[in-house]
Order: structure tokens, then sequence, then C-alpha cells
């Protein structure tokens, strides 16, 4: 075996779903020992790809070798076999099971059946050592953790073991900076010691910072594989779009209306601690903050998901407080709240786009009770145009669309509904560039429109780019507010950690 | 591929539905074909008349069974609600005298009484209805031999008027299943109500997060459950004038199954009271069937065990073929 002979190439693989073609042709090569970037648009067919190399599916035809070798895992045990590991996008860990036995669970040490919990709980610290979380008690239920050390415990148990060719998918979405760098470190250390790392993510810059190679999937069409020194940001996006992206220069302040909503010592302990804020009519309030920060819980107590333990929240600038017992009262006085979490949340995802986007609308589409079929179906039909959802018709089901067209069809639900506040928690994590810059218009659209509207991002960039003001969350507290304008990314950091500093360090306490 | 522009999806949802039913029309047909080869007497106007005036109390209850299932609940006290309620109804016009409107209309009110019981502790106490629904079947039971002191009450001429022959010996319940049976798919499939159902069935949360909250919905789904078995119980005991406090025994298990046959998912969100119908007629015509080969009971029940594990492995084909 030569050492320069790569370490998988594929050749041809095209793949489709039902009628819908989602990988045309693709040829990859992956060198041993180097970190490739897969990039593009949602829907371009990077999962697809990924599933295919990791034996979760099978192309509908070309072929693959791996170390020379003709390669075709039958399924995803197979490709573990073969050194080929994947560590899957969605988290996948069994909330009732102790992170222990999540890491370990297709070879639990045992003898004679019983587990050896000593040598598991040693096996586990040293796993878990290895992406920063050595002070997380083994022995915890999964369910406990927090989505990013979720995320850092999936990615524990793809390290765990020996493999060839690791594949990450969008491994950095819900992960802190810190936990970030100390994920690259190790990947570095694999790339060092021969093992091929093939890395999907939407975060250009990141790519720019661990990658060795860069390969761009467009409509499931490879349209270029290149040294990530020898391309330039602006050239990737061009590829990943097949258009060219207007740079947006900065803007003034958007003039805000009237107080829209008004919240008043909001606590949910142990999240929420004490949150009180102002949006107006018409600007975009950003909630800026760490992972754990308690953004999240802010908006599910404003919208009644979870019942705030005491705090105001007043409508409208009206003096008396609005009574919201649950999102029904929410959405009667024209709050939406968009979640994290579409999938489980935001969407029926074995049902139609049709049935998605009318649900909350059906009082207004319906006549006696009876459902106006055509009033419905026009009414879909142009949020679909509007917002130029790709699918094959309003009867697909809602899990065949890709993430960012998922996400579009939250967005028309709740844009039917006409809500005049609009909570967004995180309506880009996992999107691609272009789904992304849409969802980004429909935001400032709908403050042009004198909506109120309160975006939680993780991504700090992402905010400042259109939010009017920021209000920056820290254990549980809104701790600042800037004006735009008058914000820098390092204030905004020193405010989002602030929080953090005194009294007992609580970075690890899951929320 | 379609242009999502021009949308023409109007008649996609009837397809379906008769897409769905003729795959449970064929195994209907295919059966009466078979007995009516092997038996002598199997294919007459009287077979098919006994099962159409035998089947309208488990048609009702099986399409209450149905909607609680859509809504991703389950309700095991149908058969001892059923038992209750031809008690209750027995009783009061045996020992008490009421006039049949009075004693009809406090049968009624035993059968959403009970319902309002199954939906109102599942959902204050978010306890899983398996389990209230369980302790229902028992309560009920005892309450209907409380109430008769476990004596059949014979009744008599007077509440046969009810179950009496309207046109071509079809019989006045077997017309009511029938409207019950229509009326419900159509709410089912048009109304508010109905896609409500199917969506608190496959994503609570979800639906609980679009500002809809879905208790009233499910406690509108256990009342009309209940409301369907006082139906059903009224309709069985003018069947037979009297009112028997073992009356319904099972019937939970034969609803559940004619709705499993009938495409219904017991996961919740998917479902059809059209194909309920049909998976009741399969269960009838097979048990007709194997009574006009004579089979004994034994084999009857070996048979439609066997049928409903059949049809259920069927259905996952089915739907596996229609998603690729």
């Amino acid at each position: 075996m030569c050492p320069d002979e790569p370490l998988l190439t594929a050749h041809g693989l095209c793949m489709a779903f039902g009628p819908v073609p989602v990988l045309q042709g693709v040829d990859l090569t992956l060198q041993r020992g180097e970190i490739h970037a897969l990039v593009g648009e949602n829907g371009a067919g990077k999962s697809t790809l990924c599933r295919i190399l990791a034996g979760l599916l099978r192309p509908v035809s070309g072929s693959m070798t791996l170390a020379g070798r003709p390669y075709a895992p039958r399924h995803k045990r197979d490709a573990e076999r073969q050194g080929v590991r994947m560590v899957l996008q969605e988290l996948n860990l069994i909330g009732t099971l102790s992170v222990a036995e999540n890491l370990f669970l297709e070879h639990l040490p045992h003898r004679g059946g019983w587990i050896q919990r000593r040598r598991l709980e040693a096996q586990a610290r040293a796993a878990l050592a290895r992406v920063g979380l050595e002070k997380l008690d083994p022995w915890q239920p999964a369910a406990a953790l927090g989505i990013g050390q979720q995320q850092l415990v999936e990615i524990a148990a793809g390290l765990a073991s020996q493999c060839s060719l690791l594949i990450l998918d969008e491994p950095t979405a819900p992960l802190t900076d810190p936990e970030i760098e100390r994920l690259f470190a190790r990947l570095r250390e694999l790339r060092a010691a021969g093992t091929t790392i093939l890395y999907v993510s939407h975060r250009l810059e990141e790519i720019r910072q661990i990658a060795d190679r860069i390969t761009i999937l467009r409509d499931g069409r490879l349209v270029a594989s290149r040294p990530v020194d020898e391309i330039g940001l602006d050239e990737v996006i061009r590829f990943m779009v097949g258009r060219p992206l207007e740079t947006r220069g900065d803007r003034p302040r958007r003039r805000a209306g009237p107080v829209a909503l008004r919240v008043e010592g909001l606590r949910r302990p142990p999240a929420v601690q004490g949150v009180s804020f102002t949006v107006h009519g018409g600007e975009i309030f950003g909630l800026a903050g760490l992972v754990g920060s308690g953004r999240t819980e802010t908006l599910r107590a404003i919208f009644g998901a979870d019942r705030p333990t005491s705090g105001r929240i007043y409508l409208e600038g009206r003096d008396t407080p609005a009574v919201i017992r649950g999102p029904s009262d929410a959405v009667r006085q024209g709050v939406a709240l968009l979640t994290e979490d579409r999938k489980e949340q935001g969407l029926l995802l074995p049902l139609s786009v049709r049935w998605n986007i009318s649900l909350p609308n059906l009082s207004r589409l319906s006549w006696r009770g009876w459902i106006q079929r055509a009033a419905e179906q026009r009414e879909v039909a142009r949020w679909l145009r509007l917002l130029n959802v790709r699918c094959r018709d309003p009867e697909q089901p809602v899990m065949e669309l890709s993430g960012g067209n998922q996400q579009k069809v939250v967005l028309a639900k709740w844009l039917a509904r006409d809500c005049r506040v609009l909570l967004f928690d995180e309506p880009t994590r996992g999107i691609d560039v272009g789904a992304r810059l849409e969802i980004h218009q429909w935001l400032e659209e709908l403050a042009d429109r004198g909506k109120a509207v309160v975006v939680v991002s993780s991504d700090l960039r992402e905010l400042m780019s259109i939010a009017d003001r920021i209000g920056v969350m820290s254990a549980g507290r809104l701790v600042a507010t800037f004006e735009r304008g008058r914000w820098t990314q390092d204030e905004l950091m020193a405010a989002a950690l602030s929080g953090y500093l005194v009294g007992p360090l609580r970075m690890n306490e899951s929320s | 591929m379609k242009d999502p522009g021009s949308v023409v999806v109007g008649s996609f949802r009837g397809r379906s539905l008769l897409a769905e039913s003729l795959g449970l029309l064929a195994a209907l047909v295919v059966l009466i074909v078979v007995f009516s080869l092997r038996t002598e007497h199997f294919f007459s106007p009287t077979t098919f008349l006994a099962i159409a005036n035998q089947i309208p109390a488990a048609l009702l209850v099986a399409v209450g069974m149905t909607y609680v299932l859509i809504v991703g609940e389950i309700d095991l006290s149908v058969g001892s609600v059923l038992g209750l309620c031809s008690a209750v109804l027995g009783v009061a016009m045996t020992q008490g005298h009421w006039p049949l409107s009075a004693a009809v209309a406090v049968t009624l009110a035993a059968g959403l009484l009970c319902g309002a019981f199954n939906g109102l502790v599942t959902l204050h106490w978010r306890i899983p209805s398996f389990i209230v629904t369980l302790g229902m079947l028992e309560m009920a039971r005892g309450g209907a031999h409380a109430l008769t002191r476990s004596q059949t009450q014979y009744i008599g001429s007077a509440v046969e008027g009810i179950a009496g022959t309207v046109v071509w010996g079809l019989s006045l319940p077997f017309f009511l299943a029938l409207a019950v049976v229509l009326g419900a798919q159509l709410v089912l499939r048009q109304t508010v109500f109905g896609r409500y159902m199917i969506a608190i069935g496959t994503n609570p949360e979800a639906v609980r997060l679009s500002g809809i909250d879905p208790r009233p919905v499910k406690l509108a789904v256990f009342l009309f459950s209940g409301l369907l078995v006082a139906l059903a119980a009224i309709v069985d005991t003018s069947r037979f004038q009297s009112a028997n406090p073992n009356a319904g025994a099972g019937f939970e298990l034969q609803a559940i199954a004619a709705a499993v046959i009938g495409g219904t998912s017991l996961m919740g969100g998917r479902g059809s009271v059209v194909g309920t119908f049909l998976g009741v007629l399969i269960i009838a015509v097979l048990n007709a069937g194997l009574a006009a080969e004579g089979a004994k009971d034994e084999v009857k029940r070996l048979v439609t065990g066997a049928v409903i594990v059949l049809a259920v492995i069927l259905d996952r084909y089915r739907q596996s073929t229609q998603r690729s």
C-alpha cells in the first residue's frame, strides 16, 4: 500500500428519494490524514453523501473504494467495522441511560453479560476528557445535559473508537467558542495520527481555521474541490449559491414605533432569574448570550410554553398585564414563538406542508368549523411562493424537506397568522447560506411592517448584522442592552460572560 | 415533477382514501367469495341481513375507538361501559318504569359521564389513558352488576321499537350506525376539529406550541366515545329486549382490532372511520362465514386473531410502498 494512495474514492454516486434526485454523479477523493470540509446549501446533498459513506444509505448507482479496495457498506455497523464512523447531526442519545452507557452502547465492557461498571466509568472519563468534559459525571442521565453538552458527548462517542475516516455533520452548531476550540485541537491531533476527517459545516470561518481542503456541493453535484488556502470566502459562497451574493453595508437603526412587548421581572428558576426588557413595534431586538444563559427559557416563558413563577408581560403598551396561561392565550393575543427545535416542536413531520402551514390559521380558513379547502390551498400556495419554499407540492410530508425549507414552512405558518410580536429562537441554526439570507430578509421585512421581532441567536455576527438593539443574557438575567452602533463584539462577549464571573462557577450547569 | 406554483392537488386526499380502502374492500370480497364457494348457504340475503343487523353496536363502539386512537389515546373501558349503560336502561325501564325516552336520555348521560371521567382524569393528572380506562373497565362492570344485582333485566317489547326494521329487512340501528360512520368520516376529513385530532395524535407538543390547546379536543373525543358506547348499549339492549350486566364483554379488543385492520395507528395521528367500518365488516363476515362452515368457537377465535395480525403486517407493506 503506498502512502500517497487516497483513503477513499467515490465515482459517480447517484441517489434519489422517490422521483427527486439528491446526488447526481458525485466523484469524491479523500486523502489520508486530511481534514476535508464539505459545504453546500441545505438540500445540496451533503448529508446524503455522508450517509452513503457511513453505510446508512445505499446509492442508486456509483462505486466507492476504501484504501484501494472496493467499498460498499451494507449498514452502519459494516462501515464502522471497516473504519468509517459518523457522528450524526441529530442528537441520538438515549435520555434515560447514563452518559457512560450512551458512550459505549454498542460495546459495553461486560463479563458474562454483567456490565463492568468500573471499567465503563474509566473508559467514559477518558472519552469525555478528550472533548473537555472531564468534570461531567459519567453516571448522569443523558437527558439532564444541555444540548451543547449532548453534542459533545456524541462527538466523544465518535472519537472513542479507532477509525480511519470520521464524518462530522455540523458538529459545532450548539457549541460555545471554548468548546469548539477544544474540539478543533482534538481534530488536529487525530489528523496528525493519520485519521481522515470529513467535516460538514455552514460556518465558513471555522472551515478556514481547521480544514485542509474544501469540497462544495450544489444541487446534488460537486461544483468545486480545492485546497482551502487557494479559495476565497466570496468564491465559496458563489459556488454554493450559484449566484453572486450582495454584501450589505451597515445601516442605521430603524425608527421604532410604539411599545409592543414589555417584560418585567420574569422568573422561572433555575434558568430564568429575572428578565426585564421592552421591544417596540418595528424593531428587531436580539437576545445574545452563551448556551445555557436562559434565552430559550425566557422566550418560552413569555409565550406561556412554560409558566413563569413570577413576572409580568405587557402587550401593545397596555397598563394591565396580559394573561398568558398557555401558548393558546399567547397566540390569541398576537404573540408567536418559532422554537429552536423545529423538528420536535415546530412541525408535524409526517404531515403535509399544507397542513403544517394552515394549522394555526384554521379558524380563518374555515366556516363554522368546516375547512374551506380552496381558501386553504390559495393561502398555502401564496406563502410557498412568497417564501420560495422548495417542495414537490404542498402535499409532500415536511419530513422530506431540507432543513432550510422546513424552517421556511415554520415561518410561513406564523407569517400567515400575522402576529404582532414574533419570538424567534435560533431561526437560522443548521441552515445554509442562501436560506439564511432569505430568513434575515424576512426578519427585516417584518420589522419594517411594524412587528416587534425578538431573535435569539448564538451567532453574534448574525445579531450584529440584523438587530436594532441587543440584550445580553448571562446566568438567567438580562445583564445589558446595547443600541445599534454602540456595541462591539468584545463588549457583547464580556456582558455574556459577566454573570458567570462572580460566585460559584456555573458554566457547566445545564438548563 | 409538478411546479409548486400551480397547485393541482384537490383530489389528492380523496384518492388516497379510496386507495386505502381498496385493499380492505378487496379483502372483504375475497372473504365473501371464499365462504360462498365453500359453503352452500353463505351467499344469501339472509346472511347479509343478519350481519347488517348484528354489527351496529360493534360499529358504533369502533367509530368512537377510532377517534380515541387517532388523538393518541386509548379507551379500554368501552365494553364495560356498554354493560353499565345497558344496565342503566334496563333498570330504569323494569324497576323505575320510566318511559322509553327518559330511560334513553339517562342511558346516554351515563355514557357521557363515563367518557367525561376518562377524559378529565387522563388530562388533568396526565395519567396514561391506558391506565385510567383500565380502571374504568373494572368500575363500570362492577357498577353494571351492582345496578342489576347481576340479574339480566328482561324488558320486552317496550324497547323493541328501536331495533325495528325500516326497509328491506334492515333495522334502524344499521342506518344509525351508517350515518355515524359517514358523519364521523366527514368531521375527521373536512373540519377543523378533525384536523386538530390528527395533528394532536401526530405531535401534541407541536400542536400546543402552535397555540392550540389539545386538551379540549381530547376531552371531546372521550365524550364522543362514551356517547357512542351508550348508543351501542341502547341498540343491543333493544335487539335482545333485555339488559345483561355482562353485555359488551371483550368489545374493547374487537373495536381496537377493527380500527387497526382499517388502518388506524395505535400510535395516533393516522386513521380512517371508513377503514374501521370495513374492519368491522371483515371481522363480521369472517365470523359469519366460519359459523356457516360449522367451525367451533375456538377455531373462530384462532382465525380472527390471525387475521388481525395479518392485516397489520399487510398495512406495514402498504405504507412502505406508498412512501417510496
